[in-house]
């Protein structure tokens, strides 16, 4: 496997994701990515020096919305779903002190 | 201090725009409202929600562009920029990384020597705004509200171009001004809708090497952008003198504490993993488009300086202190446009409002009177309806309740009296009850003569019309 | 013959003449899944009884009074369970949304609810779509309802076996790799994967958003195309929705390929490919070519690179899109954690499944600083060069035809093992969503096990009518075959 990830990757990849893995996980984590990544280091025999990144694939342009409300008050379907709530806004762990 | 130092500042200024609508739903921007009361799904990130574009953004975030000439890009795009926090829904930010739609822009500032100076501007991109985070005082929890989630911002990069804390509100204060006459924002820095990180770094005097820099954030006043910054460069010194290191980091200021700590965490890998959003697509500008924005460009605060003194014949002065905001100026036009008195209207602006508002440690933007209500008052002066002190009185109230002057006059009985059969009659008694003030006057003591008027003002509980006043005294005691 | 074996366009038209109701239709289809359901498992959730009959009931009123004309007016209907349906649960097939009852439908299911479609539950899908098996799905595995040892195929499996086993009359799936095409081949069904932007995107839950595209399934080609015709619309409250004027697309259901030129990729047909897959793909080819149709081989170039483009563009656009599932504002939150990150982590790792964790922590890793420019701009390079490639073979062709994937269904719990492998087995249909194309996979066979046999159609971009035609003219030569499961009458 020429990418070896290393467990500081995995945990680095966790804090991004917000994902922990357990001990196992881990270890499959690893080899899956290795080898996910070996098999992407196949577009390195492609040469796209050439070419522009394509993020959209039609020339669709200027897409816009006019300055209009059109919004009321839609906070009981907002606060519908919320896992735990109070006064109207979603409840979370203490953030900043 | 063994060595000189020089500072090197830059600012990341961002800027709520003034549209009715946040920049990728429907729903309102208005400040205030019950949290959550100004959110749909778009703005709270529910699952398959998808944004689209306020076109009006676009619009003032190319207005600020120009004012600060800095070149469009003309196939702008927008990126997603990874992280997670609470206040932030979809845990991405919508901004700009790659192809932000201004660059390479400068504005000219005053230093305090009183020499000009260009400070540049690296970039403006278009962002959305977070939702807000209240900590919750009995449990041990935060609330989110997504209210002001998907509000527009602006965010203007300088480059690191300021060397003090006079430099940076030199800037701010351009920046708003300009800001605020194209109406892109209200600019209120305690409010949140102007709000500065102050990247800085310190190095020997003379070197043309940077050193390291840290950012700073949570800065929501002038004073405190200045006391922070003085702070911060003195902690950065006392470091490299002892031989340390400065590390880059963001920092938080707390200005009760004048103290700043660094927000670094185990959980917060700053980094952003920005890639283009494919729920956008990008916006091209044409020439044409840009020439439309600036033709409806509104008269910006150089042409209006030049144009108070010369329609209005206002002084230089008045016309500098009329123009330093956009509020003022606005009154000053709106009021002037009902009465046309510019030069009373001015006088009005210049005296008691500016000394209200310094009383009442306010500023311009917090100005809520009308201006018609304003022009009334002039009129009733002129007429003679009241006099000038009760007029004093009155405007106070206007000043914080806004109140129609014609009506409270009426109300509460404030009109001079213009019966010169009574007036009389008041005098004549004063004049008999004060036989030495009198005496007085007629020994050539003219300060007798304000004693009377005064004492007349007294019995007449103001209401006097004073030029009537001065006429029946003199012709009492010339007898 | 049942009721629920009728295609939807035949039911549709009975009951605009009156010959039955969409209440009947109603009930046979919520009959239908009494009774294979506990077989098939195609199903998230069924919607109540009650409601389904009360909306069919409503629906037939205004059939009634002329108000529906539609004619998939009063037609039992599934919903792959990543489009948003109020008041409705919708999951993803995930944990993480196991208790999430949206506020709002997707605009592809409002245009059929406005066409008088009636629903009757949400399929089975592998968890946000990430799969080629319907095995990832948090609420167990679909079966195959030609063969229950196998799979339906991915990630729209639940649509697709739901369809075969004819517990509705049509469903919609959503297609970012090939999760329509490659389950519609797996169960013997019809599906097309339309032009990007033909279909609103707005209610459906991301996965790779640059790719993802709804549409529909069925029994034939004519159903695709009526279906495909009430769900396209132009929507502003989708950026990406293109304003297309060419959405009649029953009207390409002529019997006629003569003269079409048919281009059959080289690439596609080497070594990996089933060999009675290949047999009877390229026997539908010279049907087509019977028909009048000019078929010709040609190298289409890229194939290979693909797959590695798509994994790393789709996963990277999935590990953003997914980040809102976070326990703050709905769905699932885990139950003891410490502090803010903690409950975080513990959320997302209870509520995601392995293969969701696996894209997510790829996705994230390609374009974490550092890696950025090597791995995902790379791949958009990529893509731009295989959307050249197919324009050069458009230039030349009107339609691509292949297989939809290299073999038939393999058995439950033999693909989860080695992704590597699941994910080789959708090179024939990636392509076609990197660049935006149109594709459709309809029967073509049945293999030595008894399971069928998928060919895909591909098109140029906005020509889904000359894949909608030559499909139909080959469906003319192949009539519809039932799966076994179908026959099913009783639990």
């Amino acid at each position: 496997m020429a990418n070896v990830i290393s467990d500081e990757t995995i945990e680095y990849v966790g804090i991004l994701a917000k994902l922990e893995l357990s001990g196992e996980e881990r270890e499959r984590a690893k080899k899956d990515m290795g080898e996910m990544l070996d098999y992407i280091d196949k577009l390195n025999e492609l040469d796209t020096s050439a070419v522009e990144p394509m993020s959209h694939i039609f020339p669709v342009g200027n897409v816009f919305r006019e300055d209009v409300v059109t919004n009321g008050d839609e906070s009981e379907d907002t606060l519908a779903n919320a896992p735990v709530r109070k006064d109207n806004g979603f409840v979370v762990p203490k953030t900043i002190g | 201090m063994s060595k000189e130092y020089e500072t090197v500042i830059g600012l990341e200024v961002h800027v709520e725009l003034a549209t009715k609508t946040k920049i990728f739903c429907g729903c309102s921007t208005a400040f205030g409202g019950a949290p959550n009361s100004h959110t749909c799904p778009v703005c709270t990130g529910m699952p398959g929600s998808l944004p689209v574009l306020n076109k009006q953004v676009v619009e003032y975030a190319m207005a600020v562009g120009l004012a600060t000439n800095c070149d469009i890009t003309k196939d702008c795009k927008f990126d997603r920029k990874n992280y997670f926090y609470p206040d932030n829904p979809q845990n991405y930010q919508i901004s700009q990384l790659y192809l932000p739609i201004c660059r390479n822009g400068k504005v000219e500032i005053e230093t305090e020597d009183g020499n000009k100076k260009f400070i540049g501007i690296h970039e403006i991109h278009m962002e959305e705004d977070a939702g807000k985070l209240v900590h919750d005082e009995w449990e041990d929890c935060s609330i989110v509200d997504f209210n002001r989630s998907g509000v527009p911002l602006i965010e203007i990069v300088s480059e690191p171009d300021m060397r003090s804390a006079e430099e940076v509100i030199a800037y701010l204060d351009k920046l708003r001004l300009i800001i605020q006459y194209l109406g892109a924002s209200d600019c209120k820095l305690q409010e949140g809708s102007m709000r500065a990180d102050v990247n800085l770094s310190v190095r020997e005097a003379g070197s043309t090497t940077f050193g390291t820099r840290t950012e700073m954030k949570n800065l929501n006043s002038f004073k405190a952008i200045a006391r922070a910054i003085e702070n911060e460069k003195n902690r950065q010194i006392d470091l490299i003198e002892a031989g340390e290191k400065v590390i880059q980091e963001t920092r938080r200021w707390d200005d009760t504490k004048e103290y700043s700590y660094a927000m670094r965490s185990k959980e917060d890998a700053q980094d952003y993993r920005y890639f283009p959003d494919p729920d956008l697509v990008p916006v091209h500008i044409s020439d044409e488009w840009i020439e439309r924005v600036k033709a409806a460009q509104p008269e910006l605060r150089t042409e209006k300086l030049a144009r108070y003194q010369s329609e209005f014949e206002l002084p230089a002065y008045d016309a500098e202190i009329l123009t330093g905001t956009k509020k003022l100026a606005d009154i000053f036009e709106a009021t002037t446009e009902i009465c046309g008195k510019p030069k009373k209207v001015s006088n009005w602006l210049m005296g008691e409002t500016m000394r209200l508002l310094k009383e009442k440690n306010m500023e311009p933007e917090d100005i809520r009177f009308s201006p018609v209500h304003l022009a009334d008052l002039i009129g009733l002066v002129d007429e003679g309806t009241i006099n000038s002190s009760v007029a004093k009185e009155v405007f106070e109230i206007i000043f914080d309740e806004d109140i129609d002057p014609k009506q409270y006059v009426e109300e509460k009985g404030l009109k001079t009296v213009n019966d010169a059969g009574a007036l009389r009659e008041t005098i004549e008694k004063i004049v008999n009850d004060n036989p030495k003030s009198v005496e007085d006057f007629h020994n050539g003591k003219e300060k007798a003569m304000g004693f009377l008027v005064g004492q007349t003002m007294k019995a007449m509980k103001g209401k006097a019309n004073p030029a009537m006043v001065n006429e029946i005294l003199r012709e009492l005691l010339s007898r | 013959m049942s009721l629920t074996s009728e295609s939807a366009v035949a039911l549709g038209k009975k009951i605009q003449a009156k010959e039955i109701t969409a209440v009947e239709a109603a009930q046979a289809a919520l009959d239908a899944i009494r009774a294979k359901e506990d077989k098939v498992h195609a199903f998230v959730t069924v919607a109540e009884e009650e409601a389904v009959l009360k909306r069919a009931g409503e629906v037939q009123k205004q059939i009634e009074q002329g108000i529906l004309t539609n004619v998939l007016a009063g037609v039992p209907v599934a919903i792959k369970d990543n489009m948003c349906t109020k008041g409705m649960l919708t999951t993803c097939s995930s944990k993480i949304l196991e208790n999430f009852i949206p506020t709002y439908t997707a605009e592809a299911v409002l245009n059929l609810e406005k066409a008088g479609a009636v629903i009757i539950g949400k399929t089975n899908m592998d968890e946000f779509a990430m799969g080629s098996t319907t095995e990832t799905s948090y609420y167990g595995a679909t079966k195959n309802p030609w063969n229950e040892n196998h799979v339906p195929g991915g990630s729209s499996g639940g649509s697709c076996a739901a369809v075969a086993a004819e517990e509705c009359f049509y469903a919609l799936g959503s297609d970012t790799g090939g999760s329509i095409r490659q389950p519609s081949s797996f169960c013997g069904v019809t599906g097309i994967k339309p032009t990007y932007g033909t279909v609103s995107r707005y209610g459906l839950i991301a996965y790779g958003s640059s790719l993802d595209q709804i549409g529909p399934v069925a029994k034939d080609v004519t159903d695709c195309a009526a279906i495909l015709e009430a769900i396209s619309s132009y929507d502003k409250k989708d950026s990406t929705s293109i304003n297309r004027k060419d959405l009649d697309f029953t009207s390409a259901l002529v019997d006629d390929v003569k003269g079409m030129k048919i281009g059959i990729p080289k690439d596609y047909f080497k070594e990996g490919l089933d060999e009675e897959v290949k047999e009877a793909v390229l026997h539908a080819a010279k049907v087509l070519e019977e028909k009048g149709a000019i078929v010709e081989e040609f190298d289409l170039g890229l194939v290979d690179y693909a797959i590695p483009a798509y994994y790393v563009i789709a996963c990277a656009e999935a590990s953003s899109n997914l980040a809102r599932f976070d326990g703050v504002k709905y769905g699932y939150r885990t139950a003891d954690y410490e502090g803010l990150h903690n409950m975080y982590k513990k959320t997302r790792s209870e509520g995601f499944g392995a293969e969701v964790k696996r894209r997510i922590m790829l996705g994230s890793f390609v374009l974490s600083s550092g890696y950025y420019d090597a791995y995902y701009l790379k791949a958009l390079r990529t893509k731009a060069m295989i959307k050249q490639e197919f324009d050069k073979a458009f230039a030349k062709y009107d339609v691509i035809l292949g297989p939809a994937a290299p073999s038939t269904a393999p058995l439950l719990g033999s693909s989860l093992d080695d992704p590597m492998k699941m994910y080789l087995g959708d090179i024939y249909t990636i392509s076609v969503n990197l660049a935006g194309l149109p594709g459709i996979s309809l029967p073509c066979g049945i293999d030595k096990k008894g399971l069928p046999i998928g060919l895909q159609l591909i098109g140029d971009c906005f020509n889904e009518k000359k894949i909608i035609q030559m499909a139909y003219a080959f469906e003319q030569t192949r009539p519809y075959q039932h799966s076994p499961l179908s026959a099913c009458t009783e639990a």
